[in-house]
């Protein structure tokens, strides 16, 4: 293992270690946080009871649909938007400008025409993750070499074969950026609409801890979540080494 | 005035209508338990102007934004320029700053609570760790990508650490850092914002949740509407500047 490894490593066990010796010393009551080993034996007694497996499911296939349809549909808009210069002009600072307005007010609004359910907090969680989609597609089209696109034209490439068959895999490390803008963005939507109002999730389950001052569950609960994401994040961003070392980027 | 700058005034105007007739469209779809019509917006927009309550807590949104901006630049800043100037620190902070970076922070608002309570600190507190990843990335990747070439001047000049960094590390790394401040400065606002939506009592997301609560439909479209004309006003002009930066057009 090499410094650079064990550095990292040492830094975050150490990180975890000052959280608990300051919940061990009372500096951190447990009314603020549990103690990162307490939370864990929290989280194995509440997997073995079985009781957030619903949840946990409920927030996994909401979040996976979100994440589908706003990589699937941002990627077209991206083409479509970096193909229309003016539509581009017109649209770039309102991309741009998106993250700043927390759109999940309009969460109410998904319910109003899609119902308390699942598809509210899937169209919810697409209204945040599509733009950093979109906007990561245009950068990566932007970025394909004039080259591959003549090579296209010399072929006589339909505009579709282009986009599949030339820009996708071209503009693939800028769509891994924009796939993991989906994932987190994604995400925040669904849990944010769960904070707010669901019928299940982890998200509800967290909120209705929370206001029961139940802290074991919660922290429990957030453990959860978070390794979750985490997981999942670790394993795009091996994807995204292995698409650069195949590309010899780094 | 170019042919491109003609197009412009008439492709904005063109692409606002239209947006504001698929809005009508919407509301006739919905009807009013869902979004308000443009019309009643304006005018539920023109009533909030007229309200002094209102700019109380937009005064009250302005100042936490403000605190939690300048945590997230100063910090942002300040840890970026360590993490860029030293490789180690670098190189074993860049995957730990990623995953953080890449948390749905909205799952932290129950800790945040707990550990600052209801009322601006925790409005602060999640302004700041939104906004402040983006500044301490793009810090440090811009000065971790500057041509060695660039650097090896400063050392032939025999600069010192101080002069280095003041004229040869930030300028070169401008551009970057320029990019982390935009991107940084508009998730501040949404962090602040959310902090309000949740733990708050003021404030414009306080408004926000209190309008979601009471079904004020009107109110929340109409606060939207105005945050999305704020967030782009102040969007284009950081745009502007950073593609300058960037040195295209």
């Amino acid at each position: 293992m090499n410094l650079v490894t064990t550095l990292r490593i040492a830094v975050i066990a150490g990180a975890a270690l000052l959280v608990e010796l300051l919940c061990r010393l009372n500096v951190i009551t447990p009314f603020t946080m549990t103690s990162p080993s307490n939370t864990f034996v929290n989280l194995v007694h509440l997997l073995a009871s079985g009781k957030p497996w619903p949840d946990l499911t409920f927030t996994l296939v909401n979040t996976l649909a979100a994440i589908l349809v706003s990589v699937v549909v941002g990627f077209v808009l991206g083409v479509l938007i970096q193909r229309i210069p003016r539509l581009r002009r017109v649209v770039s600072p309102l991309l741009a400008a998106y993250y700043a307005v927390p759109t999940f007010v309009f969460y109410p609004l998904m319910i109003v025409l899609l119902g308390l359910n699942r598809l509210s907090l899937i169209a919810i969680g697409v209204t945040l993750g599509l733009i950093g989609m979109i906007v990561s597609t245009i950068d990566g089209m932007d970025r394909i070499p004039r080259v591959f696109l003549k090579t296209a034209a010399t072929y006589r490439m339909s505009p579709v074969a282009r986009t599949f068959l030339v820009a996708l895999p071209a503009a693939t490390p800028h769509l891994i950026t924009g796939i993991k803008l989906a994932v987190t963005y994604s995400i925040t939507g669904v849990i944010a609409g769960e904070f707010i109002l669901s019928v299940a999730g982890l998200g509800r389950g967290i909120a209705v801890a929370y206001n029961d001052l139940d802290n074991k569950t919660m922290y429990a609960l957030l453990a959860l979540l978070l390794t979750s994401v985490t997981v999942v994040n670790v394993g795009i961003h091996e994807w995204e080494r292995r698409v650069y070392a195949r590309w010899g980027l780094r | 005035m170019s042919r491109s700058t003609r197009q412009l005034w008439f492709d904005i105007p063109a692409f606002t209508l239209t947006c504001i007739a698929l809005w009508e469209l919407l509301y006739l779809r919905v009807g009013p338990s869902g979004i308000s019509s443009p019309p009643d917006t304006l005018v539920s927009i023109w009533h909030l102007f007229g309200s002094a309550p209102f700019w109380q807590n937009v005064a009250a949104t302005g100042t936490a934004f403000a605190w939690a901006l300048l945590i997230a630049v100063v910090g942002g800043l300040a840890i970026g320029l360590f993490l860029g100037l030293v490789p180690l620190a670098g190189d074993v902070a860049a995957p730990i700053l990623n995953a953080l970076a890449s948390l749905p922070k909205i799952t932290l608002y129950p800790v945040i609570l707990l550990i600052f309570g209801l009322g601006i600190a925790a409005k602060i507190a999640f302004g700041t760790i939104h906004g402040i990843f983006p500044i301490v990335i793009l810090t440090m990747n811009g000065i971790r990508t500057i041509r060695p070439v660039v650097r090896k001047t400063g050392r032939a000049l025999r600069l010192t650490r101080a002069q280095t960094i003041r004229s040869i590390v930030l300028p070169a790394a401008m551009p970057e850092v320029f990019s982390g401040l935009r991107i940084g400065i508009g998730l501040t606002l949404f962090g602040t914002l959310i902090g309000e939506l949740f733990a708050s009592d003021r404030g414009i997301g306080f408004l926000l949740m209190r309008d979601m609560q009471n079904q004020d439909v009107a109110g929340i479209t109409s606060i939207a509407v105005l945050l999305f004309a704020v967030a782009i006003a102040v969007g284009i002009i950081l745009l502007n500047v950073d593609r300058r930066l960037h040195g295209m057009r």
